[in-house]
Parts: structure tokens; sequence; C-alpha cells
């Protein structure tokens, strides 16, 4: 394998599974602090146990989180020191901040943790609300480094020498808000869908129901509001990179050439070889629409941008129908699932829902790895939009090769172990929240 | 405000040094317990370090944050010619920490915890041994940025004799950190015993590979020497170690347990100051007698001044609220 795309690889599978323990550790805790108030409130039992099972959970995928961070903060210097070396000065403010956003979450997990029973319980339930709070800090100040990348901002590059430093700008850059708000509502989405779909699984096994039914329902609201509102922030993003990165909105759209007006592409296979989309469904002037606000604009396509600078365009295209796709799919099963409380009430009787939430469970994370393909490869070939190659980045040292079938190892365990201790919490419900034993348990 | 970053930098270093150490040294010294006493050991462990643990750790996150964003050829020259150390570090610290977090949340108690201890043990010896051999190969004049084959670009710049001296003797310091911190939580005075007993034997481990350090500085040409016995402070800052070691023992023995931590946070934070203070503001020495100082390599001036102040404005949000967090948890042995 060569060294350049082994570090590639490295990269895109340790951010890969990073986003993804992330998302679990930066959503959950609003759950757990829904449940915590309506325990304090309504001294409903069950409603405690909820919050301790979630709690566990938490704990199980900060712990995982956080050292699949600490692992990129070096990553980011063991395969680009390059682009480290002039980029560390000046998108690194977010990074100083999140710095003390995720400290801040570590201490008030630890008084959540280990605070209850001794802790003021209005002050307990508040340090879960920091973590919560915190954690979602911590994503839109790495998010808003990244957008920097795509949207580079707040210093001059004159004679590949970077002056005028600016590291407020760069923080600020154009692209920081449309990115920070499509990724919290897609890790709001996506762990709310696979936290209800769980549950959801549960109730149909006929589990310990009121327990089930009541986490469903707490998961299941975020899941399917931040699902509507997704797509408006879609928009936001679509027209944010047609305007500041035409080469990547043409990957997404595979559209190779420009149009006027452009149309929107449903499926379609790519040859990348001959330039050609064959085996789609069009839907006229919709892409101009989506990019400029009008039917009839002039997209930007790939024959206007030098051939040396084009991205990946298969992949994009892929990932990007992928991403959209499942967001329409999961937008409709929240339809569903307002109308069906809307007319029944209550959605035990839907067996069919609850099934419809139970396939679901994979279904936001694969739209955000997908939507996350989209950003970086999208990107490519630059590690700095326009200003830096990502092959000029990349370390000098050979034999990383190794390094990534090594890490992809310890990746790979790492979330088979993860994914069978969740299995246990979940089979252990019925044993561990009885309530006679739940504080036996938990002190053990 | 650069020497506000740059006060930060040191301060980071040093508490994840005595922190995120006594942790390493927690399962250090699990991994040379009995196999009977291995469960007690365990149990004292877990409540004494449990609510501070993932705390204690963000201390690395601090440090390699300002390195990157303030002193960003420091960080480069590190993250290519340590490649190797920090790869097995990175390595160390997602096993122990994931395994330690695992054991605990494990819903059912069965053979998986023989594996999730393995597991945090090894990982926590290899994650402090690498700490002390990338600190050491930052001292040790072994990197090489010139050099045109492998082996002397990434390999001998770390697998030297002073930096793996460095590493034996910062395993034997975190056990012997952890050892002092964990007497103070011990209920029954058997175990207090045991403790004792083992921070004796991470002490004289300690001053066997302190010795090593010596001399594997003298042979790769590490002008220690100068640094720690020719320098007024280096040389005052040992002497303090030395009498606060004695002063430990001597209380120690006496049974009064108070004061030792700090006492022991002393003494590793006067080793700490011997070994940079000459050095100071020089970072890297690398193969040929060049440096690379902090002053030198500091980024631009905005960037400084912005990184001093969310520094700055950070502290005032952690600090109290850790200070509650170890206040909090402390009280409750009491």
């Amino acid at each position: 394998m060569d060294d350049f795309i082994a570090a590639r690889s490295q990269m895109a599978l340790s951010l890969g599974f990073h986003i993804i323990y992330a998302c679990i550790g930066m959503v959950m805790p609003f759950f757990m602090a829904v449940s915590h108030y309506k325990w304090l409130k309504t001294r409903n039992e069950v409603y405690k146990h909820i919050t301790k099972a979630w709690s566990k959970g938490v704990a199980i995928f900060f712990a995982t989180g956080a050292v699949s961070g600490t692992m990129l903060s070096f990553e980011l210097g063991l395969l680009w020191p390059k682009f480290m070396e002039h980029a560390g000065p000046i998108f690194g403010m977010p990074f100083s901040l999140e710095g003390t956003a995720f400290f801040i979450e570590a201490i008030a997990l630890g008084f959540f943790l280990y605070g209850w029973e001794k802790l003021d319980k209005w002050f307990h339930w508040f340090t879960g609300v920091v973590v919560g709070v915190s954690g979602l800090a911590s994503g839109i100040l790495v998010v808003a480094a990244n957008a920097w990348m795509n949207s580079p901002a707040g210093f001059d590059y004159v004679d590949g020498q970077y002056t005028n430093i600016d590291p407020i700008k760069a923080m600020f850059n154009d692209a920081w808000f449309t990115q920070a708000l499509h990724m919290c509502l897609a890790a709001f989405t996506a762990t709310g869908f696979a936290v209800a779909g769980v549950h959801a699984l549960m109730l149909l096994k006929k589990q310990h129901n009121d327990f089930h039914y009541k986490s469903f329902k707490i998961a299941a609201t975020f899941a399917t509001i931040c699902a509507l509102l997704q797509p408006i922030s879609g928009d936001f993003s679509a027209k944010d990179v047609a305007k500041r990165q035409p080469a990547k909105l043409a990957a997404m759209e595979a559209l190779y050439e420009t149009e006027k007006p452009a149309p929107l592409l449903i499926g379609g296979i790519v040859d990348e070889e001959n330039k050609t989309v064959s085996k789609y469904i069009e839907i006229p002037g919709a892409l101009s629409f989506l990019a400029h606000g009008d039917f009839k604009a002039e997209v930007k396509g790939l024959d206007q941008i030098p051939e040396d600078e084009h991205p990946p365009v298969a992949i994009t295209h892929y990932a990007f129908q992928i991403m959209v796709g499942l967001g329409t799919l999961m937008l409709m099963i929240s339809l569903l699932y307002f109308f069906i409380l809307w007319r029944k009430k209550t959605i035990l009787t839907s067996k069919w829902l609850l099934k419809l939430f139970v396939f679901a469970i994979p279904l936001g994370y694969i739209a955000l790895e997908a939507g996350w393909v989209v950003t970086e490869v999208g990107r490519q070939p630059w590690i700095i939009n326009g200003v830096m190659r990502t092959i000029d980045a990349v370390t000098p040292m050979p034999g990383i090769a190794w390094s990534f079938y090594l890490f992809s190892a310890i990746y790979f365990s790492l979330s088979l172990i993860v994914i069978f201790l969740l299995y246990r919490q979940i089979k252990m419900v019925p044993v561990l929240y009885k309530s006679s034993n739940i504080d036996q348990q938990w002190n053990k | 405000m650069e020497q506000v970053v740059i006060a930060f930098l040191c301060l980071a270093i040093l508490l994840y040094f005595l922190l995120g150490g006594a942790d390493f040294g927690a399962g250090i010294i699990e991994l040379f317990t009995s196999t009977k006493n291995r469960s007690r050991t365990r149990k004292t462990m877990y409540h004494a370090i449990g609510p501070v643990w993932e705390a204690n750790h963000m201390w690395l996150i601090i440090a390699i944050v300002i390195l990157f964003v303030a002193f960003p050829r420091i960080y480069t020259t590190m993250s290519v010619h340590l490649h190797i150390p920090l790869a097995i570090m990175l390595i160390g610290i997602i096993a122990r920490g994931t395994a330690f977090v695992f054991r605990h949340y494990d819903a059912v108690k069965d053979d998986m915890q023989w594996l999730y201890n393995r597991i945090f043990r090894y990982s926590s010896f290899l994650t402090a041994l690498f700490l002390g051999i990338i600190a050491g190969s930052v001292l040790s004049g072994q990197i090489d940025v010139n050099a045109t084959n492998f082996k002397d670009a990434y390999i001998f710049s770390w697998f030297n004799w002073f930096s793996i001296s460095v590493g034996l003797f910062t395993t034997a310091l975190c056990g012997f950190l952890a050892a002092i911190y964990l007497i103070g939580e011990c209920k029954t005075e058997e175990d207090k015993k045991r403790f004792i007993k083992k921070a004796e034997y991470m002490n004289v481990a300690a001053v066997i590979f302190g010795a090593m350090v010596f001399f594997s500085a003298s042979v790769e040409d590490v002008p220690l020497m100068n640094w720690v016995v020719y320098n007024k402070v280096g040389l005052i800052a040992v002497i303090l170690a030395s009498l606060s070691l004695v002063l430990l023992w001597y209380l120690l023995l006496k049974g009064n347990t108070k004061i030792l931590r700090v006492l022991a946070g002393f003494q590793v934070t006067m080793i700490l100051v011997a070994i940079s203070y000459a050095h100071f503001p020089n970072f890297i020495r690398l193969k040929g007698g060049e440096v690379i100082s902090l002053y030198e390599t500091i980024a631009p001036e905005k960037t400084v001044q912005s990184l001093g102040w969310a520094l700055v404005l950070g502290s005032f949000l952690i600090l109290p609220f850790l200070g509650y967090l170890f206040y909090k948890f402390q009280q409750k042995e009491e």
C-alpha cells in the first residue's frame, strides 16, 4: 500500500470511528438530562433507572471518545506534519477552546457519575447538563476547525508564506456555522434513531415495557424533530458549498459539464475514465435551485476546474446519494411517527412502526459517515482548500501502511468490545433495574 | 502573553506527570502485586481515582494543543522523528483508558474481567515507559533531522541508552507516586503495609534507574551534570528533592500519612525542575548540538495572544470546578 494512501486511510479510519463515539458521547447526556429531570419532577423510579442505564452508556462512549480524540490530536502531527506546522498557529484557536470545553466535560462527568446521593439533587442534575453542553460545544469547535480547511480564512498566503495571521477570523470562517449546524443535527438524529431503535427492539420482545417505552419516547422525540430540521440545514450547506467549493458540489452531483439550468441526478453510475454518468433519474433544474435558489441558474461543472484539482468524483457522488437518501428515509419515518402519535396517541399498537425504528438503528450513522466522506473526499486534492495539497502535507516517514493495519485492528476490536458491552448492559436491564437491587448493583 | 503560554505548557506537563503519572503507577503497581492481593489493590485504586480519572488525562490534551498552536515546529519535529514511540504510547493510552472503563461498566462480571485487567496492567506500564522514552529523546540529542536512512531518522532518535533509562526511571517514579497516593486511601493497616512495601520497592527502583540515567547521559553526551550539579537552581532542586524524600520516609514510618502526597508531589516536581531549569528555554536537543528553543519557534503574536487568553479564561472555568471535584470526593473518604 502506498504511504500516502495509507496515511489518508488511517486518518479516515480514526475520524470515522471517533465521529461515532463522539456523537454518542455528546448527544446521550441530553437524553439523560431529560429523563433525570423527569425523575426529579415526577419521582417515578423508572426515569431514575433510565438515567442510570444511559449514564453507563455515556461513560463507555465518553472514555472511547476521549481516547480516540487524544489519538487524533497526535495523529494530525504524526501523519500530516507539514500541514500542522503551518496550520497549527492559524486554526488552533478552536482546539484550544475545545480543550477547555472537553476538560469541563470530563470534570462534570466525574461529578455526575459518582455524585448520586452525594450531591444536592439539582446540582447533580446540573452537572449532567454541563456534560451535554460542553460536549456539544467541543463538537462545534472541532467542526469549526474542519470548516477552516474547507474555507481557509484569517491569514494571507503570499509566496508560500503564511502571514498576517488572525486566529479569531480563522475560527469564524465562512463555513463554520453551516457545517456545525449540519453536524449537530446529524449527531442528534443518528444517535436518537439508534437509541430509539434499540428500545423499540426491546419493546417488540416485550421486555420490561415501561422502561423501554419511556426511553424510546425521549430518544425518538429528539431524533424525529432533528430529522425534520436537517433538510433545511442541508440546504444552507449546499448553497454554501456551491459558492465556496464549486469542485466539491460538482463532484457531489457528478456534474462534468457546466449546465444552465442544471438537473439534479438521483442515483447514477459514474464512469470517471470517460467522465460520464449513466442510469440515473433526472429532475430538471433542481440542482440550479438547490445551489443558487433559482431554477434557471448556471451551475459550474468540473470542466471549469483544472483537471489536477478534481476531487474523486465517484466516491463523493455515491456518498452524497447515500447521505441524502437515508436522510429522506429518516424524514419519512419521522413524519409517520408524528402521524401515528396524532391519530392513536400511542405507537405501541403499531408494531410495524416499531419495526421500522429497529430497521433504522444504523441508518443515521451510515448517513453521518457518508456526509463526512462528502466533506473530506470532496475537498481533495487539497488539505487546505486552494492553498496546500494533501500530498504535500504527508509525513516523510515510510511504512505508514503498517501503522494503518495496526490501528485498523485496534479500532475494530475496540468497537467489537463496545458493542459487546452495550449488548450486555441491555440484556441485564431486567436484572439491574428491579427497584430493590439498583443501588447494590451500582455500588459494586 | 508568551510567558503565560509557556507557564501553562510547563504546568500542563507537570500536572500530567503528577496526576496522570499516578494513574499509570496504579496500573504498574497492580502489575507487580501478587495475584491474591490484586482484587483488593484494584478496589482501593478504583475508589481513589475513579471520579477524577478522566480529568487527570486532560492535561495531556492541553499540553499537546499548546504545542501545536504555539510551538508548531517542536510539535512537528517530535511527531516526525518520534513517530514510533508516540504511536506506541497512543496504543497504550487507548488500551488502558478503555480497559479501565470497560472493567467497571461491564454489566456481567465474568472471565472478560481477566482480559480487561491484563490489558490495563500491561498498557499502563507501556504508556509510562514510552512517555518517559519520549521525554528522554527530546533531551537526548539523538534526533537527527538530516538523517538519510530509516534507522537514524526514526529508530535511533529514541532507541538509545539515555531515552530508555529515562523511560524506566519514569515508570519507577509513577509507581512510587501511586503507592504514596494509595497509602492515604487504605482502610486497613494490612493494606497500608502492603503499599508502604510497594513504595519502598519503587523508591529503590527509581534510585537504580536514576543512576542509570546519569550513567547513560555521560555515554550519550547529554550535559545532565551541567544542568543538575553545576547550576545553582538545579543543585538546590536536587537537594530539596533528596531532603523531601528523607522527610517522607521518616513521616511514613512514624505513621503520619497526611502530608505524604504533598511531599511526593514536591519531590517529583523538584526532579523535573532540576532537569529542565538550566535547559530552558531550549526544548529539543538535536543531533550535532543544535537546539530548538521555545522563544525562537513561538507562533506569531496574534496567535499567542488569543491562545493565552483562551488558557487564562479556561482556567477560571476549570480550576474551581476541578478543585471542587477533588475536594468533594476526598471529603467522602474521611
